[in-house]
């Protein structure tokens, strides 16, 4: 065993230098020791009691989540529940969530999260939402920054891998969602084989209500069937425009390693949204038929409603001259990254040896002088030279993503060399670079991709940690590296978990969120049917075989807490109401036998699950969150009698009806 | 913060008044018929709410918190209506009239307590439960910390004026 052991581990080095071969020498900073290595934990430490200074919104990734860190400490605050049920809050398991997971497939329990973006003002974040898109079933989820809850999800139909998504425009005008697959627009059923020239590829804008928050789609463009794989909307000068990245330009349908890989360039396609809003705005586009859930959240009714919808407006590119372009980019590109003055447009080729920079200038004289190298499906290309700023070259292997300092300069991440290298974008020249553990992803400036980067710390977010961390078996954590940028060389601060596969991050000052972070629900805002406002107005209501308990929680006892009258056969619906008011006092309910999971309800918020008892006795439920020290006395009873017995419906509390007034 | 200390704080006191409860728990669990049982409760209780008022009745305890004085008119039956209402809706659920319930009886709770205390106690119980002696004794007496429910001076001079009609 030990031998073997040694065997894999002199093994896993030895593949993590070849790895990491591509780069300039490394910087053994994980054995370094002394000054640097206290310096650094200073740097993180954030005092017992005292906040950090950042938040960092970190992509669940296959978990379906989005989770909320502290940085630079790199403490897990909180898991925000999207596109997964979640039985640690009831999220996807009680009556209120459930209608948020619905789609046109009928509810689906799970989803891959990937690129969380924070709203924008003026081209800053400005703290008020994240969005987030799921790839698998295509959805993009709004989570607000006052309850950091989950409050709207729409579908995007005629998507698939929904994956140059979600990240938004300088004003939160729009949200984009655009398809990696290309697929049939509509669906239908043909060949797969006839896959070229007959598939599409969508790409969604969603409208945002500035007040609100509120999503629509406005439309959706018709793309010739590429796979859109990032997307990145312009700054300043350029902000009218949206980048996207686009792969298997081929148009290839099977071993797509090799046949989406035969062109020395694909293409970013630039899409001037402001035009095509001017189009739509004047009546153009075309409503085709979709079917595609919108689910949202009604904050006064404390609950989901999911509505199905059947027709988005489609716009076909060809019918909006000037407003779409290709700019040819090496090599089958991922990262697709605007500096925040808008003039630089960075195309990650991960299978070329250079990076492609365009020039937004260069773009528009190219677009004036015409200056094309012909057309694909009717959208313009623009010669290469004529759109192209210059490359960085050999600057690591596999380039994946960039952000980027107020300073000027880029951080672009390099899988196949594990590392991040920093570079000044205008004069395209290599001033650091860092090695991480390993083969990294996506990374993170809070702000990086705004028009106003925030830069003291980078995230980096890393698919392997091999031997970073104590191992669990054979599935060991996905990692985030945490690096100071403030100086000329990145320092590397800290090491920490990840849940799921972290694909991208949103960070924002703390200052921005942490004061309207939302304490409690009203009870006088409460208008839950089934809310009650006080004991008085718990009860127990039989309909046919439903039977409705308007129950309460309060530090420490349910009302009614017996309850005697439900028969097997019967459907349960628990509506517990918490009637606290105070700052973080959530109570919790589970039932013995629901076939579902513990609802965990803030204070003032109305919550339901429901129970289907199967067997006679008495069954008892209790509080699952410890609330007080009378947690423990915090239960109560339900007696299930057989079907069709005559025991008479009863509830009471202190062997009374509850709420009884002696005033 | 506060809210940490303040829960250790009533785990502590928890774990020092628990010793002395089992009496009760052990009368309950005979099983008389349910109207006896019930009748047994409600003396047991009334005999506990003589205790601590005996040991604890002190008007001129104003309490710590944001009110530090206020003068008492003649009865404001208005006030009273709307106190009432948010006594319904943010304190029944622990609060009896003349029963002792989750807290004390609210009857006579003014010929108890100073009205500086009584809205004290409604708009800063973490640190009442913390530092003012007669608060500290209920705790203890009663295990349930007194919660705060987030009432403005306004609502809590009301559910005073109400609490005056209990008398």
């Amino acid at each position: 065993m030990k031998m073997k052991l040694f065997i894999k581990s002199v093994f896993t080095i030895a593949i993590a230098s070849l790895v990491s071969c591509g780069g300039p020498a490394e910087k053994k900073e994980s054995t370094s020791k002394g000054a640097l290595a206290g310096s650094a934990a200073e740097k993180v430490y954030v005092k017992p009691g005292e906040h950090d200074s950042h938040y960092a919104f970190i992509s669940g990734g296959f978990s379906g989540q989005l989770s909320v860190y502290g940085m630079p400490s790199g403490r897990l605050f909180r898991v925000i529940p999207v596109f997964s049920q979640d039985p640690e809050k009831g999220y996807g398991y009680s009556e209120e969530t459930k209608p948020m997971l619905n789609t046109s497939h009928g509810l689906i329990p799970w989803g891959d999260s990937h690129h969380p973006d924070i709203s924008q003002t003026n081209g800053s974040v400005d703290g008020r939402w994240v969005f987030i898109n799921e790839n698998n079933t295509p959805r993009i989820a709004r989570i607000s920054l006052e309850t950091f809850e989950t409050e709207e999800i729409i579908e995007i139909p005629n998507s698939a891998g929904n994956h140059s998504s979600s990240y938004v425009t300088e004003n939160s005008e729009y949200v984009v969602a655009g398809t990696r697959f290309a697929v049939p627009f509509p669906q239908r059923d043909m060949p797969i084989s006839e896959m070229k020239g007959n598939f599409k590829g969508a790409l969604t804008f969603l409208s945002v209500d500035p007040e609100k928050g509120d999503m629509d789609i406005a439309f959706q463009i018709k793309m010739p069937g590429f796979n859109y794989d990032k997307a990145h909307p312009g700054r300043n000068a350029s902000s009218d425009w949206f980048f996207f990245t686009t792969y298997n330009t081929e148009e290839a349908n099977t071993l797509m390693e090799v046949n989406a890989s035969q062109n020395d360039k694909d293409f970013i396609a630039a899409v001037n949204w402001k035009k095509v809003e001017e189009y739509v705005a004047n009546g153009g586009g075309k409503k085709e038929p979709a079917r595609y859930a919108h689910n949202k959240w009604h904050e006064e009714k404390h609950m989901a409603i999911s509505e199905m919808k059947d027709e988005v407006l489609v716009v076909d590119p060809r019918d909006v001259p000037g407003a779409f372009y290709f700019l040819p980019t090496a090599k089958s590109p991922h990262g697709c990254d605007v500096d925040p003055t808008g003039e630089y447009i960075v195309g990650s080729g991960k299978l070329a040896a250079a990076m492609t920079i365009h020039s937004y200038s260069k773009m528009v004289k190219a677009i004036e002088n015409k200056d094309f190298a012909g057309d694909a499906y009717g959208i313009p290309i623009i010669n290469f030279e004529a759109v192209n700023y210059g490359v960085l070259n050999q600057p690591g292997l596999g380039p994946l993503h960039t952000e980027f300092d107020s300073r000027g300069n880029a951080y672009t991440t390099f899988f196949i060399s594990s590392e991040v290298v920093k570079w000044n974008v205008k004069d395209l020249t290599v001033i650091d670079r860092h090695p991480v553990y390993y083969s990294v992803g996506h990374l993170m400036i809070p702000g990086g991709n705004s028009r106003t980067p925030d830069d003291k710390y980078l995230v980096a977010m890393n698919k392997i940690t091999k031997d970073r961390y104590l191992p669990t078996g054979p599935e060991v954590c996905q990692s985030a590296q945490l690096f100071d940028i403030s100086g000329d060389k990145m320092e590397l601060l800290l090491d920490f978990p990840t849940i799921g596969e972290p694909h991208y991050a949103a960070g924002i000052a703390a200052e921005k969120i942490k004061a309207k972070s939302k304490k409690i629900f009203r009870l006088e805002d409460n208008e839950h049917p089934y809310a009650v406002k006080n004991e008085a107005e718990t009860k127990v209501v039989r309909e046919g075989n439903n039977v409705h308990i308007y129950m309460s929680m309060i530090r420490s006892h349910f009302s009614p807490d017996n309850i005697e009258g439900v028969k097997v056969g019967d459907k349960v619906y628990f509506h517990v109401t918490n009637l606290e008011q105070d700052y973080d006092v959530p109570h919790g309910i589970a039932m013995i036998g629901a076939q579902t999971s513990e609802l965990l309800i803030m204070p003032g918020r109305t919550t339901t699950f429901t129970w289907e008892p199967k067997q006679v006795g008495v069954w008892p439920f209790y509080c699952t969150d410890f609330c007080s020290a009378l947690h423990q006395e915090m239960q109560g009873y339900v007696r299930v009698s057989a079907k069709g017995s005559n025991v008479p419906l009863k509830y009471t509390l202190d062997d009374e009806v509850p709420g009884e007034d002696d005033f | 913060m506060k809210l940490k200390i303040f829960t250790l704080l009533t785990l502590a006191l928890f774990v020092l008044s628990s010793c002395g409860s089992d009496k009760k728990k052990d009368s309950e669990t005979t099983t008389p018929a349910r109207k006896e049982r019930a009748a047994k409760k409600t003396v047991e209780k009334k005999e506990a709410v003589k205790v601590v008022e005996e040991i604890k009745s002190d008007l001129s305890d104003k309490g710590v918190g944001p009110i530090k004085d206020i003068t008492i008119g003649d009865l404001d039956d208005a006030l009273a209506a709307k106190g009432k209402e948010i006594f319904k809706g943010k304190c029944t659920a622990c609060h009896k009239n003349k029963k002792r319930y989750i807290g004390p009886a609210m009857s006579g709770v003014t010929k108890r307590r100073s009205p500086e205390w009584v809205m004290n106690m409604m708009l800063n119980p973490e640190q009442m439960l913390a530092e003012n002696p007669t608060a500290m004794a209920l705790l203890k007496e009663y295990s349930a910390p007194m919660a705060n429910q987030n009432l403005t001076n306004d609502d809590a001079r009301a559910v005073l004026e109400f609490l005056r009609t209990l008398n």
